[in-house]
């Protein structure tokens, strides 16, 4: 029975995938791919560039795919299909959904409370670092192009970049209205050249 | 109350692009500056568990603000609408087209929008160093987290980790003494 099984896969995923939807991905991999052989690695590939391509959360995107594609390979339905794709989203999120419920409740109760006050005291600088270094690795060529092999996109790139940081940054600009100018931008001008 | 929450994290999962930090501005502006659900510093603490949590980051942070707000009603609400977007947004692709990152302009679209994520990522840092307050005596810890993780590799989970035993020892030590 496919359905429980992608809900077993994806809850065990949904269980032990630490550090967010990249740590998540070779978890995934393994369950799907090299585990149950739902499908192949080429078409795992492709998921993983679709779900970072679209918005939201890359865990929640490749769990939704990653279920559709199973059922269909398996011989289901479309139908069927989108039942398996909800039933991995479903199923990835509910140990999560469980633990941070409980985390919730205890945050709440304990803030006030002085260790925790000094545990914050240390949690919160690090976490400025955590962002920083996140923003620090995806300054790539995969973001941003090579500077030796596409010159012109790089200088586009930079100019994106600093564009969006200055507008969020010092004017207080919307995030979304930045991300749709800057698609925009990237459709008109890669259009053109 | 729960339709606008349900509104606010439907349209943050549907601007959330390249995972979860992108959400940090889109989270900053919607909830911490508009609504006021969290204050600056709850949305700090809320960052250092989720991402400790096992399982998506964006949607473990959608869960804590909901239930802050609603309880077990406001967390489901809050979770469903900020992964919403993503369900129908990839069901439309696998359904109906099969060839979305192979198209011609959706690339192009990308190739600009890439560089404006890493932005929107690196924005955030300098107003969440000011609510951490960040100062002379601190400022070692994003520093030394930031090298272990860009130049060492180590993990995020380890380095929230060894902070949070960290401060439980100093919490212990500061315990003894009063």
């Amino acid at each position: 029975m496919i359905f429980l099984e992608l809900f077993y896969t994806f809850f065990k995923i949904g269980l032990f995938g630490f550090g967010g939807g990249y740590g998540m991905l070779s978890l995934i991999q393994g369950e799907v791919v090299t585990q149950h052989g739902w499908m192949s690695m080429q078409e795992f590939t492709d998921i993983v560039a679709v779900s970072q391509m679209t918005p939201g959360p890359i865990g929640i995107n490749s769990a939704t795919y990653v279920g559709y594609t199973s059922v269909i390979n398996s011989g289901g339905t479309h139908l069927m299909a989108i039942l398996g794709s909800l039933t991995a989203s479903f199923a990835v999120m509910l140990p999560s959904f469980i633990l941070m419920l409980i985390i919730s409740r205890w945050l709440m109760r304990y803030s006030k409370h002085p260790r925790v006050e000094i545990l914050f005291a240390l949690l919160r600088p690090t976490v400025v670092g955590l962002i920083a270094s996140a923003a620090l690795l995806l300054m790539n060529n995969a973001n941003f192009g090579s500077f030796t092999s596409s010159p012109l996109q790089f200088c586009i790139s930079v100019a994106l970049f600093i564009f969006a940081f200055v507008a969020l940054r010092f004017f207080k600009w919307s995030p979304i209205l930045i991300l749709v100018i800057c698609g925009l931008s990237g459709g008109i001008c890669y259009g053109i050249i | 109350m729960l339709f606008n929450l349900f509104i606010v994290f439907f349209k943050i999962g549907l601007f959330t692009i390249g995972g979860g930090y992108a959400m940090i501005p889109l989270i900053e502006k919607d909830v911490v500056e508009r609504n006021r659900w969290v204050t600056k510093e709850e949305f700090l603490d809320l960052l250092a568990v989720a991402q400790s949590a096992p399982g998506v980051f964006a949607v473990n942070i959608s869960i804590f603000i909901g239930y802050k707000l609603r309880s077990v009603k406001g967390a489901v609400v809050a979770a469903v609408g900020n992964v919403l977007p993503s369900i129908i947004i990839i069901l439309a692709i696998a359904v109906f087209f099969n060839s979305f990152s192979d198209n011609d302009i959706v690339n192009n679209v990308f190739k600009g929008l890439r560089p404006a994520v890493v932005a929107l990522i690196a924005a955030p840092v300098f107003s969440v160093a000011k609510s951490a307050r960040i100062g002379w005596t601190n400022v070692w810890i994003p520093i030394l987290s930031a090298i272990l993780i860009v130049t060492f590799g180590v993990s995020p989970v380890y380095i929230i980790m060894i902070a949070a035993v960290a401060g439980v020892l100093w919490g212990e030590l500061k315990g003894g003494k009063q």
